[in-house]
């Protein structure tokens, strides 16, 4: 499992465990444990519709300046929800290179 | 200046948090805990308390509307009795962990089963462990002058943990006795605002309660056990500051007639009263007893304990909830582990009296010195007794 950047000894942990910044979970980088396979969109029939940056649950797809969406390795689990999600069937699950 | 009025307990401790002002309560009513939360939500219906007062439908959700309310930086208020403690037990936990003071009257009651509404402390002890301070009242005007104080000590940005204060189901709660108590500016003057160190806050945001992976969990656990531990200085100090506004005086740990001696009883809630007779028909006779009682359960006050027991060589421990398979009650097990590796210690008699109601008189409490007395002499080898008990 990857680890957090920053250990803090217990007297310096936010009150509780806060956390204090949003959105720090990006910083928490879990792609590491991913299945042995991940998604790949074939371009010529992706439409945009962004349907797999919706239901991705890892948030590992980013929207890109010309519509399209990037896959992100650092977040995605390999679960191949946004291949099932995808009305186009541009996306397919292939085995990862070792 | 203060009033002296003749009040049923209850209804005293529902104006103490009228005087405390607080922002939100959040309950569900069950006996013997009802007439604080009924009169409560009168005093906010008839709009002489400026409160929000969320009616749920069921203890978890009571507890968790708190842990909500608190979480913003509302001054919270909750109530609950035997049951309704076993269903908030795991919000206990959240509450305690995410730092919220919220205050809450525990009307000490049996647990099921057999299904039973009367007194003990089985329903408290079953919540030890939940990382709330937890104090005890021995009559009406201590219950109504700790819940005032719960809210300053919750609230000491050096605490920011959840209090509760407890006070026996019927045998207090129910109960009229004569009670001072105090005006809303002599109130003003000790309890001021809630000032949250954190909190849910849109132009600020936060996330409370967050996930603990195993790199972060134990240092989360460690700041909480040593707010715990250092809420007790906090603890003492409202306490001198209340004394010094309201001339009444509070300690950790409360000795009755413990100069010279041997024998001490040592209870906790309101059978403590109870047992100061007891000790007084001792002395009578000519026996040197006395007795402690601990107010302040959690943090157990160790250096406090041991200052008071001082010079006793028995010590007749009244505990009403079992440890089920252990070594008799919660309160036993404390004494035991505070005595464990003292050079000299007295000779520890555990008893367990009282579950679900049974009377606990002043021949009780005789009875238990007597036995404690005897059993030291011989210096048994027991573990607890059950007083009370029918055999055949």
């Amino acid at each position: 499992m990857a680890k957090i950047d920053a250990l803090m000894p217990w007297r310096e942990v936010p009150l509780g465990g806060a956390i204090l910044e949003p959105g720090n979970a990006r910083k928490f980088k879990t792609g590491d444990w991913r299945s042995n396979i991940r998604p790949v969109t074939d371009r010529e029939k992706c439409i945009k519709c962004g349907l797999c940056w919706v239901f991705c649950p890892d948030m590992a797809y980013a929207h890109r300046e010309d519509g399209y969406f990037d896959w992100n390795s650092d977040y995605c689990k390999g679960c191949g929800i946004c291949a099932r999600e995808c009305p186009k069937e541009a996306i397919q699950m292939v085995a990862e290179e070792e | 200046m203060a009033r002296r009025v003749g009040m049923e307990v209850s209804i005293a401790i529902s104006e103490a948090v009228k005087l405390a002002n607080v922002d939100v309560i959040s309950a569900y009513p069950i006996t013997p805990q009802t007439h604080i939360v009924e009169h409560l939500s009168e005093f906010v219906n008839d709009g002489e308390l400026q409160s929000a007062f969320i009616p749920v439908e069921s203890e978890h959700s009571a507890l968790s509307a708190a842990v909500g309310s608190s979480a913003v930086g509302a001054r919270t208020f909750t109530a609950t009795s035997s049951q309704g403690l076993a269903l908030m037990h795991e919000i206990m936990f959240v509450a305690s962990s995410l730092r919220l003071p919220i205050v809450m009257s525990v009307v000490n009651r049996a647990l099921s089963g057999p299904i039973n509404i009367w007194n003990d402390l089985s329903d408290i002890m079953a919540e030890r462990d939940c990382g709330w301070v937890q104090l005890f009242a021995i009559n009406g005007q201590e219950a109504f002058d700790l819940t005032l104080q719960a809210f300053k000590i919750a609230e000491d940005p050096r605490v920011l943990l959840p209090v509760a204060v407890n006070l026996d189901g019927f045998i207090l709660s129910h109960v009229i006795e004569p009670i001072e108590l105090l005006e809303q500016q002599e109130v003003d003057q000790f309890l001021t605002p809630f000032k949250p160190v954190l909190r849910l806050d849109p132009d600020k945001p936060v996330s409370l309660g967050a996930f603990g992976s195993p790199d972060v969990y134990i240092e989360v656990k460690k700041q909480i056990e040593e707010a715990l531990i250092g809420s007790q200085k906090v603890v003492t100090e409202v306490w001198k500051d209340f004394n010094r506004l309201f001339g009444r005086n509070y300690k950790p740990v409360e000795s009755y007639k413990t100069k010279d001696a041997e024998t001490l009883l040592i209870t906790m809630g309101s059978i403590s009263e109870t047992a100061m007779m007891a000790v007084d028909a001792l002395r009578e006779k000519g026996q040197k007893v006395g007795l402690i009682h601990i107010r302040l359960w959690r943090p157990f006050p160790f250096k406090e304990f041991l200052q008071a027991i001082k010079g006793a060589k028995v010590l007749a421990v009244l505990d009403r909830a079992l440890v089920p398979g252990g070594v008799g009650g919660p309160v036993g097990l404390e004494v035991k582990s505070a005595l464990y590796g003292k050079d000299t210690r007295p000779y520890v008699a555990e008893f367990v009296a009282g579950l679900g109601g049974r009377d606990l008189t002043v021949e009780t409490f005789i009875e238990v010195v007597e036995k404690a007395e005897r059993y030291a002499q011989k210096q048994k080898d027991f573990q607890y007794e059950l007083i009370g008990v029918r055999e055949k």
